[in-house]
């Protein structure tokens, strides 16, 4: 599910490849060096600049997500002092909206996706306090629905990605009490599978993705117990293929972008021994666009900022050396979050 | 990018692209002019069209739609309201939705935006199932598809049996397409549900899909999507109603209640004998599952010097949401009463459905628990804080247990851990019929090929047999095969090690039920403590399961009357369940694998936990803490908002580093503590150690004073 936080690269989606058969690799340790760090903050810092090749005009409408993506990037590879903090700030300001919501750049419309992206950039900065908290929060709550779900924007369209997204940034902000909080959950519990997992809606089928959303919201809520934990950490272990790599749903090809959603849930749900973590981390290392920088879909493909931020997320969850540490409910660096919720 | 090869493109291609993204760049200034100006003209909405064929992820593109289409049906309402023209207008709108499509069939916005329009009554059921039939056959794995097939069968009130017929014709396509296997499983779900009772229809129907999912992991072994929906209806087979299991005390034992310092030299028999210097008596009950609604009014507790009301009962579990497989309470008896001999307490089992599994079901059989109890008189003038031995884990301070006739209680008591006849559920005998046919056509296929999730599954379908066998179901004499189940799980390591730690997980919990399964097995792991040239006097019992390669615990039910549990020197890596056993004082968790110390979240429940040993872990040696979100803190929004760290961060304590010792141990009150031998220890956390435990007297064999 890379289209999950609305990714447009599903467009080109047809022409998939065969994968590489990967053979068993060597310890985590000895691999220490092989991720190109110096490239990859290149590359992310080059994508910010590079405003008008074809694949950025696409993106134009969710630059807030992919400003999450490079910053969380950065800032897990120890970089994040590469970028002008208070140009990006102000920037994240401008795409307020008088209704309290973020639109995913200047001028574009509110909504939910993009708001939670806002809210994590000014975490990572640590400068919540630029938000008007009653505001953004008072945004938030007020697209929950009756039945506890939430909808995306004034729009109404539901999904348990936005149950996440709610969950997840009224957390951030100390903010829970303005929703009902069980409500929230049993509809959460409602788009619960025969697999364990969850889909976007009721009766949808589970997918990598949307396990992260449902998982990360039931985990920030405290409810994980309501997780059949060996159930769906055994579909989840199954993602991981002979390459090394994990799919997002049975008999699918891998993706790096798994690595982020299929490692948060086994983590938060402490499956994650049940698969070959050394594999994976191979089968990341080698998605690495090796000269120019940046992580890709699978090995040989075209890198992008979203790949390259779910790889380095995926090898930190991997514990990697050289990586900060990410937490795999909130999505942002461990100390980011320690420091709001724990220091106080 | 997905599926786009990584090559330099040409000077061409990029000057192409360069082209294209000005284009691109022009058409979607001009549109958001449009949009901030509310501009709903014909070239306006063409100019949308356009950019949404390109682009059709640009949500405020679709959003710029809706308002258009509101715009115009508002301005219709004002005059007279012309059907036709409303008409044109939201088939506009599922052409639009169409044209992206095909340039991206996975776009929300586009789905959405049909949804939407549909919502405001219009196109017909053939029309849309026409188009889905046609994104279904290109990608039958689409779930955006599946998801849209959902809405239109439900708006347009299409029956599950007809949507069953499809998911039919779909696997009869592709045995492979995981989405119907999914969606079967919720038209069933459905359809279980609305016709309620009819027990013998849902028999039947399992039954028959079990043959359906046969004939797809007889064709390819290998593909998962099967496995999985075989899995599924192995569990609605087996779902029972929830069911007390055990309790403490069992029922028929007599209790003596001790009110010495522990380890005392009289608790030769652990079952037999409780100490507490309060006088309080636990009381456990342990359900088959998760269950909640266990209360005074539930669950009555008949006892000459106690009175029902004041029976509050506990779950034990961190969830705040109040559902637990076991459930705690205390006999608390007072100053006043000054000796009891054999005090009769009853215990009955809800005596009508109240209690509720989280999955609905009610507990609807009644069970009664009777044990008779002494309790000495008040203040046997016991000296207090007597300073007690340090106990050690040593293996030359256990000896194996010795068969002595006084033993004949202690065996009578444990034979009686399981609740006899009538708190066992009758299942009917299908479910025992229905998994041994399993069973065979499972062995039938493994006969001529390896297939890892066939092999995984009989050790399932065995694990459930024994299940039914262990809950007294008849089973026209069915041994436990738990030999087998654990050779297929070793199978497994070689087979598939990707998954070995699965595999080994599984085995643990196979191997533990084997340990459990019977008085002999257990007394088998059974040592005493202390000095075995003078037993009676400073002597203890402990169930050691220590250096067994368990790399997971299981089958607690058993155990709810171990007070000293030796686990060390095996792989486990996190205590889940281990705060049913409520009397444990003593525990060795030594040389595992422990990676934190949220992973001892459970200990905060266990209020007589006086001796701890966790040396010799990781904690403090990774990264990653795969129990961050199993504990109670602050991230996962389980703990009050009344703690406060300031009385530590004054004496020098990095609170951003330790508040899982905080939150874990703040609720413990250990006497004894060893942590030596991780990563984690330094000065600092053993100040802040003794800190927050004043009742802890040796910390790695030190003593502060």
């Amino acid at each position: 599910m890379c289209t999950i936080f609305n990714m447009f690269t599903r467009m080109f989606l047809p022409d998939f490849h065969e994968f590489h058969q990967i053979a068993y690799g060597r310890p985590i340790n000895d691999r220490m060096g092989e991720l190109k760090i110096e490239k990859h903050v290149k590359y992310i810092l080059s994508v910010e600049k590079r405003k008008d090749d074809f694949v950025s005009v696409v993106m134009e409408h969710l630059r807030l997500n992919g400003a999450y993506w490079g910053l969380t990037t950065l800032d897990i590879l120890g970089k994040l002092d590469a970028v002008d903090q208070d140009e990006v700030v102000s920037w994240v300001m401008q795409c307020q909206h008088e209704c309290g919501g973020f639109g995913g750049n200047i001028g574009h419309d509110p909504h939910m996706l993009y708001t939670l992206s806002a809210i994590q950039v000014l975490a990572l900065f640590d400068k919540i306090e630029v938000l008007d908290i009653e505001k953004v929060s008072n945004y938030i709550a007020g697209l929950q629905n009756d039945d506890g779900s939430f909808s995306g924007d004034m729009w109404g369209e539901v999904d348990t990605r936005f149950s996440y997204i709610a969950i997840c940034s009224l957390a951030i902000l100390h903010q829970l009490d303005k929703i009902n909080v069980e409500t929230a959950v049993k509809y959460i519990l409602s788009c619960q599978n025969l697999d364990g997992g969850f889909g976007c809606t009721p009766g949808a089928e589970s997918h990598a993705g949307q396990n992260f959303c449902c998982v990360g919201a039931l985990a920030i809520t405290g409810s994980l117990h309501h997780v059949d934990k060996d159930l769906l950490g055994w579909w989840l272990c199954e993602r991981q293929v002979k390459s090394g790599g994990l799919n997002g749903r049975p008999e699918k090809l891998p993706d790096v972008c798994y690595s982020w959603w299929v490692l948060s849930c086994l983590i938060m749900i402490d499956r994650v021994h049940w698969i070959d973590k050394e594999k994976l981390v191979k089968f990341i290392l080698d998605c690495q666009d090796k000269e120019n920088g940046g992580i890709s879909d699978r090995p040989d493909d075209a890198v992008d900022v979203f790949h390259t931020y779910f790889g380095v997320a995926g090898l930190s969850l991997l514990e990697y050396p050289g990586l900060k540490a990410i937490d795999p409910a909130y999505a942002l660096p461990v100390e980011v979050v320690d420091r709001i919720f724990v220091s106080k | 990018m997905h599926g786009i090869s990584r090559k330099t493109p040409s000077r061409e291609e990029q000057d192409a692209t360069a082209l294209k993204a000005a284009e691109l760049r022009d058409l979607q200034s001009q549109f958001l002019h449009l949009h901030h100006n509310k501009i709903y003209t014909k070239e306006a909405l063409e100019t949308s069209a356009k950019l949404l064929e390109v682009n059709p992820e640009h949500y405020t593109g679709w959003n710029y739609r809706k308002l258009a289409v509101q715009y115009f049906l508002n301005h219709q309402s004002e005059t007279e309201v012309d059907s036709e023209y409303i008409q044109s207008v939201l088939n506009e709108e599922l052409k639009v939705v169409e044209n992206a499509l095909k340039k991206n069939f996975k776009s929300y916005g586009a789905w959405y935006h049909r949804k939407w329009v549909l919502s405001k009554g219009h196109s017909s059921t053939d029309k849309e199932l026409r188009l889905l039939g046609k994104f279904q056959k290109l990608d039958s794995r689409n779930f955006h598809a599946w998801n849209y097939r959902r809405f239109i069968t439900m708006l347009k009130k299409i029956s599950d049996e007809d949507e069953l017929q499809y998911t039919t014709d779909m696997i009869y396509n592709n045995f492979s397409n995981y989405s119907a296997w999914h969606n079967r499983s919720v038209l069933l779900s459905h359809l279980f549900e609305k016709r309620g009772k009819g027990h013998c229809h849902k028999e039947s129907v399992l039954e028959e899909e079990f043959e359906f999912v046969r004939n797809a992991l007889f064709t390819d072994p290998d593909d998962q999507s099967g496995w999985f929906y075989h899995l599924w209806l192995l569990d609605q087979t087996v779902k029972l109603e929830p069911f007390l299991l055990s309790s403490w005390p069992p029922h028929g034992s007599s209790l003596y209640l001790s009110v010495d310092d522990y380890l005392d030299g009289r608790n030769l028999l652990p079952s037999v004998h409780f100490q507490s210097k309060d006088r309080m008596f636990p009381l456990i009950l342990y359900f088959s599952e998760a269950v909640e609604g266990v209360n005074s009014s539930t669950v009555t507790v008949e006892c000459e010097y106690y009175a029902n009301d004041n029976v509050i009962w506990r779950p034990l579990s961190s969830n705040k949401f109040g559902f637990a497989q076991a459930w705690l309470t205390y006999l608390n008896f007072p100053d006043e009463v000054h000796y009891l001999k054999d005090c009769p307490v009853k215990i009955v089992v809800a005596p009508f459905p109240g209690i509720v599994s989280s999955s609905g079901i009610s507990c609807s059989k009644t069970s009664h628990i009777e044990f008779s109890l002494c309790v000495p008189s008040h203040d046997r003038g016991h000296a207090e804080g007597q300073t007690m031995p340090r106990i050690s884990w040593k293996d030359e301070k256990f000896y194996p247990h010795a068969t002595q006739s006084q033993d004949a209680s202690l065996h009578n008591s444990l034979q009686r851990l399981k609740i006899t006849e009538e708190g066992k559920s009758k299942t009917s005998d299908w479910s025992m019929k229905t998994i041994a046919n399993e069973i065979a056509h499972c062995r039938e296929l493994l006969s001529s090929t390896n297939c890892k999730i066939g092999k995984l599954t009989l050790a399932r379908l065995l694990m459930a047999q024994n299940k039914l066998i262990s809950y007294g179901i008849p089973n026209d004499g069915i041994e436990v095969h738990y030999e087998e189940i654990l050779g297929l799980y070793h199978d497994l390591m070689k087979l598939d090690p990707t998954h070995i730690c699965y595999y080994e997980d599984e085995y643990s919990l196979v191997q533990l039920k084997q340990v459990t399964s019977s008085m002999e097995s257990i007394l088998k792991y059974c040592h005493q403590y202390g000095d075995s040239t003078s037993p009676s006097m400073d002597s203890s019992f402990c169930l050691r399961l220590n250096d067994l390669s368990l790399s997971r615990i299981g089958s607690v039910e058993q155990l709810l009357w171990i007070q000293m549990l030796d686990l060390s020197h095996n792989k486990i890596r996190s205590i889940e369940g281990l705060e049913a056993l409520q009397l444990l004082s003593c525990l060795n968790l030594s040389n595992n694998k422990f990676c934190s110390f949220a992973a001892l979240d459970p200990l905060r429940m266990l209020k007589s936990l006086k001796v701890l040993d966790i040396s010799y872990n990781e904690i403090g040696a990774h990264t990653v803490d795969t129990r961050r979100y199993l504990c109670s803190s602050p991230m996962t929004h389980t703990v009050e908002n009344d703690w406060n760290f300031k009385e530590f961060t004054n004496a020098g304590v990095e609170m951003i580093n330790h508040w899982d010792v905080f939150f874990i141990f703040r609720d413990v009150n250990l006497i004894q503590l060893d942590i030596t031998g991780n990563a984690v220890v330094n000065d600092q956390l053993k100040l802040f150690l003794f800190k927050l435990m004043p009742s802890l007297k040796w910390l790695d064999g030190e003593n502060p004073n």
